[in-house]
């Protein structure tokens, strides 16, 4: 793992650290994410039952970016095998930071390989069957300033099954990058919830390659913090993969959230999916980068491509970059990026029938949501995430 | 019930003039008919009854049980017993029909005092009331209105009125794009509403819904006013000579 590490630094002395100027970093201050110094960030106190709570999982726990075992379950469990990163096993040892380095190009991903050269904690996780029940990382902060950065490595065997759960304010200032790997006929599930704490911000990547027939799945939630940048990069390496991709964020105030996403299509018949829905208001900001690219000869590529916002107010915008480029002439892209305000319609028609502005509000933004939840297989993880978001939207009325 | 007094009303945006005094009383379970040429401003009249944003009142005064209407968020008009049966019926993809109607209902429980309705109550009610209405548990499920033909929209509206049971019902042209049976459903549907205290305003370009609805009353609406009005018969006369003689009348 030191060489990938020092490769991983090499990297990045080669790219250096983002800026402004660079084409995938318009919209989003990188300052925040690179400087020394590390701005505290208040945590916040919420009454509330801690997500996933009443989900059957195996709960692994970082606190300020420290595994902590006492708070964690036993790391064992049938179907697959757990690891810390820093008692990696060889297969882990030799993934590391490759998925990474491979996703550097041809858009470059400095945060991450940063995070790949420096990163200490973290979990490896290997599926070699289907895993019991869903493994949940819970990122627990203690520290007003702390930075963290933590590496996970996946590797999803033949016809294994895994779901990871993550949730947790994590860090003033989090970076974490997840490898994941899925052999063929593989299935990758994975929903997270980002940190809600009003100052923190997070740069996250997940770097995943597909194998023939395997499934990757991946939602977020985002609601609140200062900053969000979450880069999704996949390889669709074997015939008959799907990746879906999805997010729901909202944000009020001083919000910013950042899909940055990058699909490639490398061989027959897959199908990829990205559902991305963003409810900003009073000054927040929500920025959709997303780029899907056919290379010659992946025919019969499904790909979909759809990011939408609803601006709750004047205050409230948006920036969207949806890219394909194609090289391959048997295939069905679509993609779309809109945004819009509430539709008076719907609010006249709620109203009328006795619902409360406030309610019928609510109504239509989880109706404007429901996408993207729904990309989330299992149902009972479903509505935990949209009890969360009817409870920010019961928060944030008015 | 229903009393409109010399209402003017004028688009927001606009210099436009579409209610120019309309003067209407609907007694307790009195049946009234509003009929008259396209663009004469009935269904304006009802959204500006029920609340809806972009018109303004210039003059005049609507009341309900002696209380004014027109200061009041349309939420609270419906809680107090308002409503609207859609010449358009909106579609609201997400939101399920079910969840929909019972949050309305409850919502309206709860700003009148009374105790929310639970989800098996609820559930009971509303698959009693579906079955009059031959309204299947897949429409029930379904997004509000989306992917329901014109037919079934207006049942929609029907069930929703059965389930908030308003004291004043007011109906915009809930008979057009129905066929022959499902006319005859919305019209028992309606009927089976009538207590001798619930009121209704049925706005409707076929004398052929009265047949199944009785008015009290019919009016004849024409250039943002109420021109005429009279008993069932003047219904009958629209229907054989059209509103030539009748506008001619009163010009
Ligand atoms: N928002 C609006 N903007 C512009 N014109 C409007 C608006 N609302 C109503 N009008 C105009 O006001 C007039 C009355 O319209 P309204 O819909 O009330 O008529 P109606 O009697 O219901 O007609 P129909 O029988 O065709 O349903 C029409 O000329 C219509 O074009
Ligand atoms: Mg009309």
């Amino acid at each position: 793992m030191e060489s990938a590490r020092k490769q991983a630094q090499e990297r990045l002395a080669a790219m250096g650290l983002p800026q402004r100027r660079d084409e995938y970093w318009k919209y989003t201050r990188p300052d925040l994410l690179t400087t020394d110094d590390v701005a505290p960030a208040a945590i916040l106190n919420l009454d509330e039952a801690p997500l996933f709570d009443a989900i059957d999982r195996l709960k692994i726990v970082f606190v300020d970016g420290v595994f902590d075992a006492d708070a964690s379950d036993d790391l064992s469990m049938a179907g697959i095998e757990i690891a810390l990163l820093q008692d990696a096993p060889d297969w882990a040892d030799a993934l590391y930071g490759t998925l990474e380095a491979a996703g550097q190009t041809p858009v470059a991903r400095p945060l991450a390989a940063l995070n790949s050269a420096n990163a200490r904690e973290g979990v490896v996780i290997r599926a070699t069957g289907k895993a019991a029940k869903p493994v949940s990382m819970i990122y627990v902060r203690k520290s007003e300033a702390s930075d963290v950065m933590l590496h996970h490595v996946i590797r999803v065997e033949e016809g294994a099954d895994l779901t990871i759960l993550e949730n947790g304010p994590a860090a003033a200032r989090f970076n974490s990058v997840m490898e994941v790997d899925i052999a063929d006929k593989g299935a990758f599930h994975h929903v997270r919830a980002m940190g809600r704490d009003h100052e923190r911000r997070a740069a996250t990547h997940i770097f995943g390659r597909l194998g023939h027939e395997s499934k990757f799945k991946s939602f977020t939630m985002t609601v609140n913090g200062k900053l969000t940048r979450n880069e999704v990069v996949l390889e669709l390496t074997g015939d008959n993969a799907i990746a879906h991709i999805a997010g729901a964020a909202m944000g009020d105030g001083d919000f910013l959230h950042d899909d940055t996403v990058f699909i490639t299509h490398d061989s027959l018949n897959c199908e990829s999916r990205q559902v991305f829905k963003k409810v900003l208001r009073n000054g927040a900001t929500g920025v959709f980068q997303g780029k899907i690219l056919v290379k010659p000869g992946a025919q019969k590529t499904d790909g979909y491509q759809m990011s939408q916002s609803l601006l709750l107010d004047d205050e409230a915008q948006f920036f969207g970059k949806p890219e394909l480029e194609i090289y391959a002439d048997d295939v069905m892209c679509s993609h779309g990026s809109t945004t819009g305000a509430i539709d008076d319609e719907a609010m006249y028609y709620l109203r009328s029938r006795g619902v409360p502005k406030v309610d019928a509000q609510d109504m239509l933004v989880l109706a404007f949501m429901a996408d993207a939840i729904d990309e989330i297989e299992d149902e009972a993880i479903a509505d935990d995430i949209r009890t969360r978001l009817e409870g920010w939207l019961a928060r944030h009325r008015g | 019930m229903l009393k409109i007094n010399n209402l003017h009303v004028k688009l927001e945006d606009e210099d436009k003039q579409i209610l120019k005094g309309v003067d209407l009383e609907v007694g307790p379970g009195q049946v009234h008919a509003i009929m008259g040429p396209n663009g004469s401003g009935k269904s304006t009249l009802s959204y500006v009854l029920s609340g809806r944003d972009g018109y303004e009142v210039t003059e005049g005064t609507a009341t309900l049980d002696g209380e004014d209407l027109l200061d009041l968020d349309p939420e609270e008009r419906a809680a107090k017993g308002l409503f609207l049966a859609f010449q358009y019926p909106v579609e609201i993809p997400g939101v399920g029909n079910m969840t929909f109607l019972r949050t309305a209902v409850n919502a309206q429980r709860k700003a009148r005092g009374e105790e929310e309705l639970s989800a098996g109550e609820f559930l009971k009610l509303i698959r009693a009331k579906a079955k009059t209405l031959k309204i299947d548990a897949d429409m029930l499920k379904r997004p509000v209105n989306v992917g329901f033909s014109g037919g079934e929209k207006k049942r929609n509206e029907i069930l929703q009125m059965a389930m908030l049971e308003p004291k004043m019902c007011i109906l915009d042209e809930t008979d057009s794009g129905l066929d022959v049976d499902a006319m005859k459903l919305v019209s028992e549907g309606v009927n089976a509403l009538r207590d001798g205290k619930r009121s209704f305003l049925v706005i409707t370009h076929y004398q052929r819904l009265l047949d199944h609805i009785k008015p009290d009353v019919v009016h004849i609406m024409a250039n943002g006013r109420i021109i005429k009005s009279g008993g069932p018969d003047l219904a009958l006369e629209v229907e054989h000579n059209g509103y030539a003689d009748i506008l001619a009348e009163v010009a």
